[in-house]
This record gives C-alpha cells, sequence and structure tokens, in this order.
C-alpha cells in the first residue's frame, strides 16, 4: 500500500428524507483543523436522495470540496447502498482519513466499510488529532462506560476511519456564498442489491426526541418518583418548554417506566453533547456520567448532597426538585419580561 | 431454524473504580458478567425459539477459558449448545480481527451441522463500547445486517426488525440469513430455573482453537498483527469540575441565584 496516494480529509456526510444530520456540518469544524495539519483538502462526502444544497452548505462551512453522490436509492439509509457509495468514492479518490458521524447509521454503516475495505475503524471518537509528523489521527474515544479513555492509531492501513459523537464539536461559523468545488459523482446502487425492505417508518412522538442534537436538555431520574414530572404540568416538562428543551431521562426513570426508551440518556441510551444539561433527581451512576460527559455545562438538583453527579456537576443544588424548579421556571420567566 | 447468539464476557463496569493515586482502572474483585446487550439478544432469540417450535439456539463467545462461565450462565436461560472460540493466538485482536476470528469460527461450526438462519449480538459490548463486531461479522460473511433492533419476529423467508430511529422505530425486513444487533428491548431476560442451572452447569462447552480452523484461517488476518487499529495510550478521564454547589437556603433563593448565576454566565 502506498500511503502517497492517500490525501485529504473527508468527512461523510450523512443524510435522510434529504436532509443532513447536524453531525455532518460539526465535523467540518474538526476536519478544517485536521486538514491544515495534514497540508491536505477538506472534503465532504455528501451521499442522498437530492441534497446539492447540503454540498453547497459544507463548502459554506468550510469544506474546500463536495463530492455529490445522488439517487433515488439514498433518499432513505440502507447499509447496503450507503456502503457501496461510500466504498466506491473511497476507492476512487483515496482520502487518508474519513470522520463518520456516531449516529445510528453512521455506527452501522461505518464498520461495513472498515471490513470491506479491510481497514481500522475507531468507534464514537471524543478528540481527534494527528501525530507529531502529520501522519497519522490520534482517535481518542471512552470505553469501559466512560472510565477509561483510549487513543487509537491505525498506522498500516488506510484509509483510517473513525466515527465522532455528536454534540462534541461546535458547528463552525458560516460564510454564505463560499465558493468551492461540487464534483458529481455517479454511483448507482441497483435495486436487487439493497438487501432490506422498510415496511415502515412510525414517528413515536410529535416532536423528535433528539437528544443527540439538542442544545438544551433537562433530564429527569429516580427522584421524579413517578411518570407525573416528564407529561404536561409536571416539573421536568415545564422546565424544557421554558428552556425550548428535550427531555431525557435517566435509566433508573425509564426502567421503572415513567418515559420512553427514546429519552434515555447513558450507556444504555443516547450520549449526549449539549451546551447545558439539566440533572434533575438522577443520581450520577458512572454510566449516565459516560453519556453526558459531552455536555458543556452540567446543572445538578438533588436532594442528596452526597449525590455523585454533584462532583461532574458546574452546577450543584442542594434541594428538592419539586421546590426548586417551579421557581426556577418563575425566575426564567421574570428574566424574560425584563 | 437455527439461532446463533454470540456472547462476551465482560467485568461489570458499574462495578470498575478508579485507582484515586495510579489514575487506572482497578479490575481486581470485579465480577464477569454477560455483556447485558448479549443477555437481550439470547432473550430475543430464545423468544422466537418459543413461537417458532424445532428452533435452536448455539451460544458463541472468544475468550478466555474462564469464558464458558458466561456460556453456561447463557446455556441455562435458551441456549441449546455453546462454543468458546479461545487461542493464545487470538490475543490481542481489534474488532476487525475479532469479527474475523468469529466470522471463520461461525463457517467452521456451520459446516460441521449446517447454516445459521440468524445471527444475534448485543448492540455493543460494555467494555469496549464500539458496536463494530456485528456488522464487521456481517461483512466478512457476507450477509446483510441490522443492527439497533428492540424486536424481531420471523415471516417465512425474513426477519422483521424494530429498529431505533431518532423519531421512533422503522419497522424493517431483512432477508435471512443476516446478522441482528440488539439494543435493550422493553422486556427482560428471563430468570434461570433450579433445572436449567443444573442441566448448564453439567453441559458440554465445545472448544475451537486455531488448530481446528488452521484450513480455513488467514493468520495474518488476527492477533495483534492482524489488527489495523492500535492503542497507542490509556488514561482516565477528568471528571471533576469546579462544582459551585448552592445549598442551605430556600428552594426560592437557590432557584434565583441558580438562574442569575446562569444567565451571568451566559449560559442560560
Amino acid at each position: 500500500m502506498s500511503f502517497e496516494e492517500y490525501k485529504n480529509l473527508w468527512v461523510f456526510v450523512e443524510t435522510e428524507e434529504n436532509k443532513a444530520k447536524p453531525v455532518g456540518y460539526e465535523l467540518m469544524n474538526p476536519g478544517r483543523r485536521l486538514a491544515d495539519k495534514m497540508g491536505g483538502k477538506l472534503v465532504a462526502l455528501v451521499v442522498g436522495g437530492k441534497v446539492e444544497n447540503v454540498a453547497k452548505k459544507c463548502i459554506e462551512y468550510g469544506a474546500d470540496e463536495a463530492i455529490l453522490v445522488e439517487g433515488d436509492e439514498y433518499y432513505e439509509y440502507s447499509t447496503d447502498a450507503f456502503a457501496i457509495a461510500i466504498e466506491t468514492a473511497v476507492n476512487k479518490y483515496k482520502p487518508a482519513a474519513v470522520l463518520i458521524g456516531a449516529t445510528n447509521n453512521g455506527r452501522d454503516v461505518g464498520p461495513r466499510v472498515a471490513c470491506d475495505l479491510k481497514t481500522g475503524l475507531t468507534a464514537d471518537c471524543t478528540g481527534l488529532d494527528f501525530d507529531e509528523e502529520g501522519a497519522n489521527m490520534i482517535w481518542t474515544r471512552p470505553a469501559f462506560g466512560g472510565n477509561l479513555m483510549a487513543m487509537i492509531q491505525c498506522p498500516d492501513n488506510r484509509p483510517q476511519l473513525g466515527t465522532v459523537r455528536p454534540g462534541v464539536f461546535k458547528r463552525p461559523a458560516l460564510t454564505e456564498g463560499k465558493e468551492g468545488t461540487i464534483v458529481k459523482e455517479e454511483i448507482h446502487v441497483a435495486a436487487d442489491q439493497i438487501r432490506i425492505k422498510i415496511i415502515e417508518r412510525i414517528r413515536e412522538v410529535a416532536e423528535a426526541v433528539n437528544l443527540q442534537e439538542a442544545e438544551i436538555i433537562v433530564s429527569g431520574g429516580r427522584g421524579c418518583g413517578g411518570p407525573a414530572p416528564y407529561v404536561e404540568g409536571g416539573v421536568i416538562y415545564e422546565l424544557a418548554q421554558e428552556l425550548g428543551a428535550t427531555v431525557g431521562a435517566s435509566r433508573a426513570a425509564v426502567d421503572s417506566g415513567w418515559i420512553a426508551h427514546a429519552h434515555q440518556v447513558g450507556q444504555t441510551g443516547k450520549t449526549v453533547g449539549p451546551k447545558i444539561y439539566f440533572a434533575c433527581g438522577i443520581s450520577g451512576a458512572i454510566q449516565h456520567l459516560a453519556g453526558i460527559a459531552g455536555a458543556q455545562y452540567v446543572v445538578a438538583i438533588n436532594k442528596d448532597p452526597e449525590a455523585p453527579i454533584f462532583a461532574a456537576s458546574d452546577y450543584a443544588v442542594v434541594g428538592d426538585l419539586f421546590k426548586v424548579i417551579p421557581a426556577m421556571i418563575e425566575e426564567l420567566k421574570k428574566m424574560k419580561n425584563e | 431454524m437455527r439461532i446463533l447468539v454470540c456472547v462476551k464476557q465482560v467485568p461489570d463496569t458499574t462495578e470498575i473504580k478508579i485507582d484515586p493515586v495510579k489514575h487506572t482502572l482497578i479490575r481486581e474483585g470485579v465480577p464477569a458478567i454477560v455483556n447485558t446487550f448479549d443477555a437481550y439478544a439470547l432473550e430475543t432469540a430464545a423468544r422466537i425459539k418459543d413461537a417458532n417450535p424445532g428452533t435452536t439456539i448455539t451460544l458463541l463467545s472468544m475468550g478466555p477459558d474462564q469464558a464458558k462461565d458466561a456460556l453456561r450462565e447463557c446455556l441455562a436461560v435458551g441456549g441449546d449448545e455453546a462454543y468458546l472460540c479461545s487461542d493464545r493466538k487470538f490475543g490481542g485482536s481489534d474488532t476487525l480481527a475479532t469479527s474475523y476470528i468469529l466470522s471463520t469460527t461461525i463457517k467452521e461450526i456451520e459446516n460441521r451441522d449446517g447454516k445459521f438462519d440468524v445471527i444475534f449480538a448485543g448492540k455493543q459490548a460494555i467494555d469496549g463500547d464500539t458496536g463494530q463486531v456485528g456488522p464487521e461479522m456481517a461483512a466478512h460473511l457476507g450477509i446483510p445486517q441490522m443492527t439497533y433492533a428492540s424486536e424481531v419476529t420471523i415471516d417465512g423467508t425474513n426477519a422483521i426488525v424494530k429498529r431505533e430511529s431518532d423519531e421512533g422505530y422503522d419497522m424493517i425486513s431483512v432477508p435471512m440469513p443476516c446478522v441482528i444487533t440488539i439494543v435493550k428491548p422493553d422486556f427482560e431476560p428471563r430468570y434461570p430455573t433450579l433445572m436449567s442451572k443444573r442441566k448448564a452447569k453439567k453441559a458440554e462447552i465445545k472448544l475451537i482453537t486455531f488448530a481446528d480452523l488452521e484450513s480455513i484461517i488467514d493468520e495474518t488476518q488476527i492477533g495483534l498483527k492482524g489488527s489495523p487499529t492500535k492503542v497507542r495510550k490509556t488514561f482516565t478521564p477528568e471528571r471533576q469540575k469546579n462544582t459551585v454547589r448552592i445549598e442551605g437556603e430556600e428552594p426560592a433563593a437557590e432557584a434565583a441565584k441558580l438562574v442569575n448565576l446562569l444567565s451571568a454566565a451566559h449560559i442560560l
């Protein structure tokens, strides 16, 4: 394998129903830094139904170039179609490294591609860098439920692949009208090459429980004592409403049947990276802390002054959430009116 | 129907503590358990077996001799037979090498006893947390994969999978044979009975070593040498924050203080 052939830093931008997953744009941020460090171009690989606008946006977010793969077969996600598109493009252009958003679909297609290309993939990274020589990526990722961080390299194979946790990197500033090359790549997948069939897509909730992309999350745990705080009129729901936040929950609350699994934050749920995470009545099991490691600020409200969540919080309120939260809502309303 | 369930024995990560001085994991005394998601995968398989008489469940684990304990636990809650794939040559394998060894072992078992219709695994192991071995196994075997499944039923030659999505879930039909990885479902794994425990204790665990695979395995693709990814360094994350504590006041006063602090710091 001649490494000289492998140039440039790629970001795979996942789309579904013609919309980009935000993590694709977020990755332009570390992507730009890494491409400059390696002395290559930042290239967005955009695969989808009709997604030229996504390719344009990638350029406005900092990509030098976008490779655009369009077709009806990419309108909805399938492992087979997306793996073929990525592998064909990679084999043709030979990137040195590819960043993939660690969404469910990214974590589905990533290993398929890595195995087909017989190269290394590092899962669910939270840190990205190059080694001193600028040759090999250093992928940093949590393991053992967040108890341990590992730095991984892929020195003898190309391309180097990694999935990157959503919410870890901030979306870069957008330069409207920025020019860049969009290369339209005709890669088509025959219907019989896609082996699965989507029977039905069910939206369980009126609005998406998109914890991974949420700016603010208000989460409730065992201290909520029942399902009432999560619905209209309840403290978790109302605080989330006031802040325009998404409602989350700890495993204890989900296991007790108080709220649907889609809301669960932590190792068995979603790993999140909001700007602010409100942990209300959550003791802070290590699995939960692992899930919120990407949060910029953590605010914890708990009756127990010894709750482990406090050590992982920026602001620790020792108090009864049923009394503190309504008072907070009042304060927030006051602030808004001023 | 023939179902295979892949099982990993893992340290119970809820019991892991950090050495406060050396900043390393304290592994001594940490109980070894069946990976939580693999237990869900087995229960999913057991439910299919309950609904489809004549179905058998084969268990497969890769690991040291100690992993037999995990296989016995699984034999007591739905498994019919168990294989342990174990060899010093397999040590140090990353996800690509591990999935290669497992898929080669699956081919060997299939050569002996016939093809599997569905291969189950957990969505990820709670120690490595990669979630890559399942899809990579599917790629090695050249069969379709379905990840993040919370429910699976069988309809003729297809598996009908409920797959998690951001807004809810998708119902997807995937032709068998296939690999399916399981998230936390709406049900809990069944408990063993005294009888099933006793039976599992006595059951034979079939061992597959490098020698058994020698004619079908490529030695350059296994172990440390066959692993494209290398661990350069591990460290314990810095989790201690400069926490601002608000306590000992009336709830309204605490709330006001918090909101003011958040607003002053431009967080809100």
